[in-house]
């Protein structure tokens, strides 16, 4: 029954991760990418990882995307600067690293998914994923990381601001 | 309790198809912003397997890791975005190949 869920949006996902990297505008790789955020919290929720899918939806979809979109409208890209996805000299080259690349990668992926079983479905409590049991771990065995997180994001802030100053003096 | 008959091998080839296809938008694409944007795609498909692991062995510690990943992310997009304009400011163009100050 969830198969019927996971096939389409996986699909879904995948085919407008495609539409990132083969649209010939920004604007248009960045709806396809907020439209793949959207598909990837439907395939958290289906893992039954519901905060991290609500994470998802507010942080990527919302803020990140549309400090994405806000850089492109403030960059103002003419239609000349907009490269098609075949415009550099050793692309060729690097096309076919990539192919090599991907064909390795799903290849040695394959091969060891299908030799090892894993399909053995997990029993879950109730309480998985849920905001409770997230927050507990976080704030009990992951303190630390979730301070340096502050900090980094704190350091994250100055550093935007001091790059994107006028004048750096 | 919960049964996820979704089996993992599933969504490790979907993370591995993404990852690829980010992979595939960090070599191909010139432009600063899509290579910005694959880079996004990777971090994403990391996201899923981790949290599948998480789903398959019943436990907590991915969750926060892909977490701690979005967090990371929110920090790299916004500090990543400041020099894009930066560079934007100094020369006007999102073509990668126009920026070889620093090769060789």
């Amino acid at each position: 029954m969830e198969l019927l869920i996971f096939y389409p949006l996986a699909g879904f996902c995948v085919a407008l991760a495609l539409g990132v990297i083969f649209n010939k505008s920004p604007v248009g790789s960045a709806i396809s990418l907020i439209g793949m955020m959207l598909g990837l919290a439907g395939i958290f929720v289906l893992q039954q990882a519901h905060f991290i899918a609500i994470l998802q939806i507010i942080i990527y979809a919302g803020a990140i995307m549309v400090l994405f979109m806000f850089v492109i409208m403030l960059l103002n890209l003419k239609q000349g600067e907009n490269e098609g996805w075949a415009s550099r000299e050793k692309n060729l080259l690097l096309s076919v690293l990539t192919g090599f690349l991907a064909i390795g990668i799903l290849y040695k992926i394959w091969q060891v998914l299908f030799s090892v079983d894993m399909d053995t479905p997990a029993s879950l409590p109730d309480s998985f994923g849920t905001v409770a049991v997230i927050g507990e771990t976080l704030f009990t065995d992951f303190v630390l990381p979730f301070e340096v997180a502050s900090i980094l994001l704190l350091t994250a802030m100055v550093g935007a601001v001091v790059l994107a100053k006028t004048k750096l003096d | 309790m919960l049964e996820n008959s979704v089996p993992l091998s599933h969504y490790l080839m979907l993370s591995a198809t993404l990852f690829v296809i980010g992979i595939a938008g960090v070599l191909i694409r010139r432009n600063v912003i899509v290579v910005f944007m694959s880079i996004e795609i990777m971090l994403n498909a990391v996201n899923i397997s981790l949290i599948a692991f998480d789903n398959y062995m019943n436990l907590s510690n991915g969750q926060i890791f892909s977490f701690m990943v979005i967090c990371v992310a929110a920090a790299e997009v916004s500090v990543g975005l400041a020099i894009i304009i930066a560079l934007h400011r100094n020369k006007p163009s999102v073509n990668l190949d126009d920026f070889n100050l620093l090769k060789w």
